[in-house]
């Protein structure tokens, strides 16, 4: 089973609910991975702070022109969408940050002068934290595309009972690439009109993509009603409420799990994970 | 003119609530909201919409079942498993051919190569934008469609719209609000601008994404300045932070406490320098103090 946790806005809480959703379902006796997929700005390592064993380079496939084959008749440059192959006068320009390894190029070229040759775009670390698999993509610095770095991190998901999805924030390409699949989405966000607005952005992506999801508040005593009456009127299930409590936004800001470092919630986050995996009409084989 | 953007690398450190500020703070400024995936900016500025532009950022494949064959070469050129095969539709097809819109990346290979000429590849709307009038001067800001890309191409849009209102009005200061990360939206709102200023939280997550972040604007040579936002949740942190921060090359703007005023003045929809005239909005005034001298200074 495939839970991502995402949000519309950043900053919510996400890479926290997801860390202590799978801090404990581990302590649980399942077998869990995380996937930290906010490639950006990955995090959920510092909470985790888990021991890599391997990583590896992460490339896309980029045009190579052998200019002596090339007889400059222009038909990569035609067809390639983004302007990241280009048929000057003299020479064939290739743009690689621009290309969107579509692959039509080398397809076109009636010269065959057009290899497809990887470029490195990041970097996935894997590794253990205590029970719990763990891997994350880091984007190299200077790269605008996330999603095949996205991408790659779910495909080096290791068979386990239930992998937990940190999406990155927004609503756009990468949060898409990281809920393609997934059979439920938790959606956190803040009871405040910038959370509302950009909870309701979040709603209407996962619907258009037709995943099921339910709504953590967090910080719930803050803000104003906004957001409950929106999920009320919307049939949109609140699935946890978790309160602005100084003592979290403390043991967070040190790099801590809440659920070590605040036992008292870890009630919250069990309930959550039972309540989650019920809706998705799956069985995890412990009573978390 | 002089072009400021604020940034945060990691996303909820309070951006948003700090780029409408400085708005109220600056009087007359043009704004831009390029965080495009969340923009929140004209929640606070009450923009009141004077031209609407629709946005097309790229073209979609459209397969027209009436003129497809099913012989499957569309599929087979398509690396981004856009083209989905359906079940039988009558007794004499056994399946047919649909795009995915929204796996879709716009490449065309599919029109280009379909024996039929059975698709359609034309512009996709991918939201709309707009410009505004505020009470601190001229807004840009966009709205992209649901589950719609080229947020990118949208940022440099909406970015070059504020530039030209900002020469032909006359107006000093352009401030944009930017997108969180250090990926593509983040790249097309900073690259060319006057200043940069990141708005960090002193927490173990708040410095890592800052550090990323700010590798991402030496790597443009962008100058670059930090404001710790909260900084009292953890002071030994914002302690930290202020010492990697001269390491980093960035130049230390200010500081600003944590304060529950922030969500009520969001509440009641206004900068929270109007709403109050504690703490809070001093710690905002000074940082745009010296915000102010440096882009003065770029
Ligand atoms: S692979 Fe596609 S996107 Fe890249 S240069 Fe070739 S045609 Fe353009
Ligand atoms: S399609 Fe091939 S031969 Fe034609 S310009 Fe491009 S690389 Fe050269
Ligand atoms: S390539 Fe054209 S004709 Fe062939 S299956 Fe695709 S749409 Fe139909
Ligand atoms: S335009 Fe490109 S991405 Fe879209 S369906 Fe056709 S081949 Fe696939």
């Amino acid at each position: 089973m495939k839970i991502a946790v995402a949000s519309g806005k950043g900053g919510t809480g996400k890479t926290t609910i997801a860390v202590n959703l799978a801090y404990v379902a581990s302590h649980a006796g399942e077998r869990i991975a995380l996937l930290d997929c906010d490639v950006e700005e990955p995090n959920a390592h510092i909470f985790l702070k888990p021991k890599i064993r391997e990583k590896h380079s992460v490339g896309v496939l980029i045009p190579e022109v052998d200019q002596k084959k090339c007889t400059l008749c222009g038909k990569c440059g035609e067809i390639c969408q983004y302007n990241a192959i280009v048929s000057l006068p003299k020479k064939v320009l290739v743009y690689p940050e621009l290309c969107h390894s579509c692959g039509g190029c080398a397809l076109v070229c009636p010269e065959q002068a057009v290899a497809e040759i990887s470029r490195e775009i990041g970097k996935i670390e894997q590794g253990q934290a205590g029970h719990i698999w763990f891997a994350h993509g880091i984007l190299n610095i200077g790269e605008i595309m996330s999603p095949p770095m996205i991408k790659a991190v779910k495909h080096a998901a290791p068979p386990a009972e239930l992998i937990i999805i940190d999406a990155p924030p927004g609503t756009s390409c990468p949060v898409i690439e990281a809920v393609r699949g997934v059979d439920y989405t938790i959606l956190v966000t803040e009871p405040t009109p910038f959370g509302l607005h950009d909870l309701k952005l979040a709603v209407g992506m996962l619907r258009t993509l037709e995943i099921n999801f339910g709504v953590v508040i967090n910080r719930s005593d803050l803000g104003d009603q906004g957001v409950r009456e929106y999920c009320d009127e919307n049939s949109i299930r609140i699935l946890a409420e978790i309160p602005d409590d100084r003592r979290i936004a403390e043991s967070y800001s040190r790099g801590e799990i809440i659920c070590e470092s605040l036992p008292e919630y870890q009630s919250i986050f069990k309930t959550l994970i039972q309540t989650v995996v019920a809706k998705t009409g799956n069985k995890l084989k412990a009573r978390a | 003119m002089k072009e400021l953007v604020i940034i945060s690398g990691k996303g909820g450190t309070g951006k948003t609530s700090i780029t409408g500020a400085f708005a109220a703070l600056a009087g007359n400024s043009v704004l831009a909201d390029c965080d495009v995936d969340a923009a929140d900016l004209h929640l606070l500025l009450k923009p009141r919409i004077i031209q609407k532009h629709d946005f097309y950022g790229g073209s979609r494949a459209l397969i027209r079942n009436e003129l497809c064959t099913d012989c499957g070469k569309c599929r087979e050129v398509c690396r981004f498993d856009a083209i989905e095969i359906r079940g039988p539709v009558s007794p004499h097809r056994q399946k047919t051919y649909q795009v995915d819109p929204v796996a879709c990346e716009g490449c065309g290979l599919c029109a280009y190569f379909c024996p039929a000429q059975a698709i359609q590849f034309d512009p996709a709307l991918n939201g709309e934008w707009y410009i505004s009038g505020t009470n601190y001067g001229p807004m840009v800001h966009a709205q992209l469609g649901m589950a719609e890309g080229n947020s990118g191409k949208l940022v440099s849009l909406i970015r070059q719209e504020a530039k030209k209102i900002a020469e032909e009005e006359k107006i000093e200061n352009l401030l944009i609000d930017g997108s969180p990360g250090i990926g593509c939206p983040v790249i097309a709102s900073i690259t060319g601008a006057d200043q940069v200023l990141i708005i960090t939280e002193p927490t173990l997550s708040g410095l890592h994404d800052l550090q990323r972040v700010a590798e991402l604007t030496r790597h443009f040579h962008i100058p670059a300045m930090v404001g710790i936002n909260k900084w009292d949740i953890n002071e030994e942190l914002t302690g930290e932070i202020t010492r990697q921060a001269e390491e980093l090359g960035l130049t230390m703007a200010g500081k600003i406490r944590y304060s529950r005023a922030v969500t009520e003045a969001q509440v009641k929809q206004m900068p929270i320098v109007e709403y109050t005239n504690d703490g809070i909005s001093q710690d905002i005034r000074e940082l745009w103090q010296v915000v102010m001298g440096e882009l003065n200074k770029s």
